[in-house]
């Protein structure tokens, strides 16, 4: 081995130690300790809901009635999981039905319920010059795009847009390859930024469309079956995570208070609801 | 839950600031052994300071998040998606920097200086503060190139920190996410703040290493 991995490895040591004592004294982010369970919760999240401003709008409500601290990272859906299999997230929101049916086979979640939905968009350019306006479904609408080689913008990144994305051509029977097939590797709102800029097709959820600023692209084909969106809550089972804190953000997001602040969500700003609440009773 | 914008800045200063004196501290010490002492396998420290310097910042946001992430073997310090993990990383994109420069300050003066310190009847540990004080713009200039180093980057405060709004958003982070968002003037005004605070910080710079400035004669 190389001498120097001894040296840097206590070097990093060295600096995380002081690091902590440096900073010992700037007061511990953690809350006092109520009644209910407390401390840190990682909440892992597809960009959806975060680049849609949803959970800027409804997590301080979570807040308020808790004494749990919750860190939100949004990665796509797939990488969520992964968080979740390896115990880096103690709760999550995502939307990857398929996955998420293997992800609690596997044991790896003690709950999973359905929070909300709205539904993918085929977003283009504003002339569609594939002509997809007028197919029959999502899939014959790639289908179309493929034929006449038009540009398309695929997340490429393992989210649950990106999943679905991919379900879609499997039902269409085509390998999107060649280079009209633009793999951005980023979350939805780059994503559609790219494909406005490239004149670009792309799948979008409806949120992160509508809260997407600057773009050109309209929506080119939408409302068929095969483009529902479903968001579940699914709590961690893994051993260290903080089943508490996380039992407690299932159950409130699935009561009347956040199911109503979902449904309200983006009628202001965006002229329409952006998510349909499903726990609402 | 749009945060001001001044939480954002005041949370990159502290973060940053923070970081910076922690990798002086190290930073001079440590460029100051390698600079004076003869030390066995100093070409070979030499080295990895200097590449410390080229290590891309993401690479060492890699490195920190792996040892960090709970399932990490320092998983359990819960430093994932905290300020202090995000310190951890900074002082360590900020420290091969103050090193190298401190390191190069010291080796630029008059070399005949310990000797004659020396015969002054120094001691080894004034001889030090001695060629501190002698050094001393160099080595400002050093924590302030560190200074930069660290609040401009991008790619550790992503990793580690995971741009948690309110709590680990720094600036760099905020415009990487609103260019994502379509929502460029936010950007924007991020992007300003930090050029001037790049501005700043070079002018100082200049000032400093300016024999003539008018503050460093006395």
């Amino acid at each position: 081995m190389l001498p120097g991995l001894n040296v840097m490895r206590t070097a990093i040591s060295t600096v995380i130690a002081v690091s902590l004592l440096a900073t010992a004294a700037c007061g511990s982010e953690e809350p006092e300790a109520g009644s209910g369970p407390s401390g840190t919760m990682i909440l892992a999240t597809t960009t959806s809901t975060q680049d849609s401003g949803l959970l800027d709008e409804i997590l301080p409500l979570f807040d308020q009635g808790s004494d749990c601290v919750v860190k939100t990272v949004a990665v796509g859906s797939g990488q969520a999981m992964e968080m979740g299999e390896r115990g880096d997230a103690d709760i999550l929101l995502v939307h990857s039905p398929e996955d998420e049916e293997q992800f609690m086979a596997d044991g790896h979640g003690s709950s999973r319920e359905a929070v909300m939905h709205n539904d993918f968009v085929v977003v283009g350019p504003p002339d569609d010059p594939a002509g997809v306006a007028d197919v029959g479904n999502a899939a014959e609408a790639l289908t179309r795009i493929a034929d006449q080689k038009a540009s398309f913008a695929s997340r490429g990144d393992d989210s649950g847009t990106h999943a679905k994305e991919l379900a879609l051509w499997d039902e269409a029977g085509i390998d999107p390859k060649g280079s009209w097939y633009i793999e951005t590797g980023q979350g939805m709102g780059d994503t559609l930024t790219i494909a406005d800029q490239k004149q670009a097709y792309t799948l979008s959820d409806r949120g992160t469309f509508l809260a997407t600023s600057n773009l050109e692209s309209d929506i080119a084909f939408e409302g068929s079956d095969d483009l529902l969106n479903q968001y579940h809550v699914i709590v961690v089972d893994h051993e260290g995570t903080n089943t508490g804190c996380a039992e407690d953000f299932s159950s409130w997001i699935l009561d009347r208070p956040a199911q109503d602040a979902i449904a309200t969500f983006g009628v202001e700003a965006y002229g329409e609801q952006l998510f349909e609440p499903d726990a609402r009773n | 839950m749009v945060e001001p914008l001044y939480e954002v800045l005041a949370r990159s200063a502290y973060v940053s600031l923070t970081a910076t004196l922690i990798a002086s501290v190290i930073g001079i010490g440590l460029g100051t052994a390698l600079g004076l002492a003869r030390l066995p396998g100093r070409a070979f420290l030499t080295a990895v300071v200097n590449t410390g310097m080229a290590v891309p910042t993401v690479v060492v946001g890699l490195a920190v998040a792996l040892l960090l992430w709970r399932s990490g073997p320092l998983g359990d310090l819960g430093l994932i998606y905290t300020v202090r993990g995000m310190i951890v990383a900074q002082v360590l994109i900020a420290t091969p920097l103050i090193t190298g420069i401190t390191m190069s300050a010291l080796q630029l003066l008059p070399p005949d200086l310990p000797d004659q310190l020396r015969s002054l009847g120094a001691n080894r540990a004034q001889r030090v503060v001695r060629l501190w004080i002698e050094a001393r713009l160099p080595l400002l200039a050093a924590a302030m190139a560190g200074f930069g180093h660290a609040i401009s980057e991008v790619g550790s405060a992503t990793i580690v920190g995971g741009n948690i709004h309110g709590q680990t958003q720094v600036m760099t982070t905020a415009i990487v996410e609103n260019v994502g968002r379509g929502e460029f003037g936010v950007a924007i005004v991020y992007g300003v703040i930090l050029l001037g605070l790049a501005f700043v910080i070079n002018a100082l710079l200049v000032s400093v290493q300016r024999p003539g400035a008018s503050w460093a004669q006395s």
